[in-house]
């Protein structure tokens, strides 16, 4: 079987504007809605207290919301089924935030005796912010790495244009998380920087294959040699992401709540990973101004030595 | 053409043989045990605690699946929760205090594997359910202790010296000493300076009014931060074995911070209580004049306190307190001069040696007891015969006592309380039945992600596709093994990483199988087209994977916790893809089509 039969190149870079105008608006929307209505952080960031109880049976959530009045500022919901229930509380400066839960739990208890915790996380204050800053460093370290790392692999332009080309993919993740209001976890961070590594891949092997056309194709010109180059990969880049998609969306159905927005980060990340590593580094790699003069003369002095 | 020499195939070969092997534990499940260690030094772990443990399941009908001796303790497996829970209270009521029964869970792996060292991942705290702490120590809070304690030793100091002084108190970090003369201020200086090598001392005068004050050095700073750390990490120690945790992690993060993790702990109140808990020392003079017997009986002399001994020995001791743990610098164990025994020196601080030195003056010959207060509950940790006058509060306690005796009570003794109060500052608790879904949840992702991609591959490259995912299944055990051997703590982002690293495997199987059938496309022979298929894409795979790479390790510097695990496993798992997508697949191609003239490769 083959899906990519394709006997002509396809003029990828004649709609290199279109393509390109398309990534910008969905940028300049992601950046909009982050500008507006910022990230909705978990709790390892913001810090506080998340439990998550269970019941015998299905639970009257009003019921559980009302036995904690107490708690002014407690956010009480169904979490997967209704005799699963959530609850959140922020950082409070007077009580310690250790200390809550119990004092919620005890509270539940003494109002349904069946009730179970399944799961306790309190994060305080100093921890939130570091982690902050630990995701903002990781975030800066592997752009410089994979950045760093093309330089010297290819050339200065091609490094630029796929940096580019990814971080717009983040900026674009973040934007759903914003626009959904989809909780941002460490786990979704985790599924971000991953995607970041994983999607520039695409980028090299486009760009491997732009490099081995000059070499090849001494008579086409610039865009010629980077649409074959695309049309020659595009068989690869759809299978492979396809793959690594078929192990994400079994992720997002079979692997609960914890794993749901980590599986759906990826999902977001892979689908723009293909369309922005192809179509969005490859016009900017052109208009920075490639030429076989690059490579030619690289392999030249390659040959002296 | 396409044949692997010998050698290579036989490392191959082997490679697999060996992520087998070690893959394997992981999949025998885990059984309920009862896990007996020692908490005290007094109590060993040898052939006849297995006895007398066998002996006390025996006699109480529970029938015990197997009985594991290794060094550190003992483990004794079950058929079922139920026995398990049973057993646990007979031991521990059996054994008596000198142990710590604790339930656990044991690999059901064979013995033969786990004698080659093949042991089964170790779960986190997500997949079996328990606690996770962060704890932060308060430093400032060890700072001002220790400027207090000097402030109290200095004063007495001074007087002893005969200097006089207008005042003297601690102002933040400093502690200002006033004098009314230059006179005295110069004579507390060389006296200060010569006994607290720790004290940097900056004098000055204004309006007739002379002061010293004396900061402490950086030096000595981070030494009291560090033993600060030390010590309140011994103190949790002691208390988490209290609390019967199969395989507490108890460790400093960071310069100011302490990780806890107790697997299993389901109840964290409890947990909670016992770790911020402070206990206190107390000496009290032992009562050896009335009868001890009448005692037992119920006729407790009035103002005295009937309390055991460590061991269980009653002792008779008077209720008055002679002197409490504050004053106590440091503990250490060591041997006595004179007689060579094993000995424990402790370092009393100013105001506590004056007291020492008058009670031992007026008691020589009488026993004291050192006692442990915890949640209102004494216990004599040790009683020695005071043999003369102690002065210099260097006291050291001696007799009756082993090397590891000695050890443990200066330990205690340091232990007693907390060097500088902690605060909770992260839990993570999972329960045991969320573990057990997360679990499920996470193999059931990975499973049909795996069939999906099964299925796709052989469907849209046939005999190339089945060869790859040959290959995938061999990267899953050797990734599986490899974290296996390294005792790689699994936790569910970790299973999300090993899905993740699956998915993104295939990679390199799809770039080679794309680029045979281009070499085809462009009328190679299809030895050739294997062959220059294998070797192009090399290049690439190496590529693609460094980038991915780059994010891992970065994940893994930066991460915490359950992000952590998800990094090693990317970057474990894209190093065992390379072996298996290239080597693994190459050598079955190889199998396949290479000692042969061939039509047609089977790619689709």
């Amino acid at each position: 079987m083959e899906f990519f039969r394709i006997k002509k190149d396809i003029p990828f870079m004649s709609y290199g504007r279109f393509t390109t105008a398309i990534s910008l608006v969905t940028f300049v929307v992601a950046v909009f809605l982050l500008a507006t209505k910022g990230l909705h952080f978990g709790i390892d960031f913001t810090g506080g207290t998340v439990m998550e109880v269970h019941y015998e049976h299905p639970v009257d959530i009003q019921k559980v919301r009302s036995s904690l009045g107490s708690f002014s500022d407690a956010s009480v919901q169904n979490f997967g089924t209704a005799s699963d229930v959530l609850i959140r509380l922020p950082l409070r400066a007077d009580v310690s935030g250790a200390k809550e839960s119990e004092t919620v739990l005890g509270v539940l208890r003494s109002q349904d005796a069946s009730v179970q915790m399944r799961r306790v996380e309190f994060v305080g204050p100093q921890v939130g912010k570091e982690l902050v800053n630990n995701g903002s460093l990781a975030l800066l370290l592997v752009s410089l790495g994979i950045m760093g790392y093309l330089a010297i692999r290819f050339e200065w332009r091609f490094a630029l244009a796929a940096i580019i080309a990814n971080l717009h993919d983040v900026v674009i993740i973040l934007g759903f998380f914003s626009f959904f209001q989809w909780e941002f976890s460490l786990p979704v961070l985790a599924a971000v920087l991953a995607v970041l590594g994983y999607s520039v891949n695409e980028s090299v092997v486009v760009f491997d294959r732009i490099r081995e056309n000059f070499r090849l194709m001494r008579k086409s010109s610039v865009p010629e040699i980077i649409n074959n180059a695309i049309t020659r990969t595009m068989s690869r880049t759809i299978i492979t992401h396809g793959c690594t998609q078929l192990m994400v969306t079994s992720m997002l159905f079979f692997g609960g709540e914890a794993l749901h927005y980590f599986a759906l980060a990826l999902t977001i990340g892979i689908l723009f990973g293909i369309y922005s590593s192809v179509l969005v580094a490859s016009p900017i790699v052109m208009w920075l101004g490639v030429s076989r003069a690059d490579f030619v003369k690289s392999e030249r002095k390659a040959e002296a030595n | 053409m396409n044949r692997y020499p010998l050698w290579k195939n036989g490392i191959i070969f082997l490679v697999l043989l060996v992520g087998m092997l070690y893959s394997l534990p992981n999949f025998f499940g885990e059984a309920p045990a009862v896990q007996i260690s020692s908490a005290s030094s007094a109590a060993k772990i040898d052939p006849a605690l297995m006895a007398k443990a066998e002996g006390i399941l025996k006699s109480s009908g529970i029938a015990e699946s197997g009985v594991v001796l290794d060094p550190a303790s003992l483990k004794v497996r079950f058929r079922d929760t139920d026995s398990q829970l049973k057993a646990k209270d007979v031991l521990q009521a059996g054994l008596g205090e000198d142990y710590v029964v604790a339930l656990n869970l044991i690999s059901r792996s064979p013995a033969w594997l786990t004698s080659l060292g093949a042991l089964p991942m170790y779960l986190g705290l997500d997949l079996r359910g328990g606690v996770h702490f962060l704890m932060q120590v308060d430093m400032n809070a060890a700072i001002t202790m220790a400027l207090d304690r000097n402030l109290g030793e200095i004063r007495a100091d001074l007087r002893d010296a005969d200097v006089r002084y207008t005042g003297i108190s601690r102002q933040g970090e400093a502690i200002d000493i006033k004098f009314a003369d230059k006179d005295s201020s110069d004579k507390a200086s060389g006296e200060i300076s010569k006994k607290f090598p720790d004290l940097v001392l900056n004098q000055s005068s204004s309006g007739g009014e002379y002061s010293i004050s004396a900061q402490l050095k950086p030096q000595a700073r981070t030494k009291i931060q560090e033993f600060a750390i030390q010590q309140n990490i011994t103190t949790l120690r002691n208390r988490v074995n209290e609390l019967g945790v199969a395989e507490p992690i108890i460790q400093q993060q960071g310069s100011d911070r302490v990780v806890v993790e107790l697997p299993g702990v389901q109840d964290t109140a409890k947990a909670k209580d016992i770790l911020g808990r402070t206990a206190t020392l107390e000496i009290h003079m032992v009562d050896d004049e009335h009868d001890l017997k009448a005692a037992i009986a119920g006729q407790i002399p009035f103002g005295d306190e009937l309390l055991n001994e460590r061991g269980g020995a009653p002792i008779l001791v008077r209720k008055n307190v002679v002197l409490t743990g504050e004053h106590i610098n440091d503990a250490q164990p060591g041997f006595d001069n004179r007689t060579n025994e094993a000995a424990v020196h402790i370092n009393l601080d100013g105001t506590g040696s004056r007291i020492f030195k008058q009670i031992t003056a007026d008691n020589v010959g009488k026993r004291m007891a050192i006692l442990l207060i915890e949640k209102g509950k004494a216990e004599v940790v040790t009683a020695p015969v005071i043999r003369e006058e102690i002065g210099g509060g260097r006291v050291q306690i001696s007799g009756h006592m082993t090397t590891g005796e000695a050890h443990d009570v200066a330990l205690l003794l340091r232990a007693g309380a907390l060097a500088a109060p902690m605060e909770i500052i992260e839990e993570r608790t999972v329960g045991p039945s969320l573990g057990a879904d997360n679990i499920r949840k996470g193999f059931d992702s990975t499973l049909f992600g795996f069939i999906a991609i099964s299925v796709f591959m052989i469907v849209y490259y046939l005999l190339f596709g089945l060869v790859s995912v040959v290959a995938l299944g061999a990267n899953l055990f050797l990734l599986v093994a490899v974290l296996s051997l390294l005792q790689a703590t699994l936790t569910l982002p970790g299973m999300a990483g090993i899905a993740l690293t699956l998915g993104m495997a295939i990679d390199a199987n799809v770039l080679i199988n794309e680029r045979i059938r281009d070499e085809l496309r462009n009328g190679n022979t299809p030895q050739a087209a294997i062959n220059a298929g294998y070797e192009r894409a090399f290049g690439t795979i190496i590529d693609s994977n460094i980038t991915t790479l780059i994010a891992g390790i970065a994940l893994f510097i930066f991460g915490s916790g359950p992000v952590k695990g998800f990094a090693v496993v990317l970057c474990l798992g894209i190093l065992t893809s390379m072996f298996s997508a290239v080597l693994v697949s190459r050598a079955i191609v190889n199998f396949a089509y290479g000692r042969r003239r061939v039509g047609k490769l089977l790619i689709g």
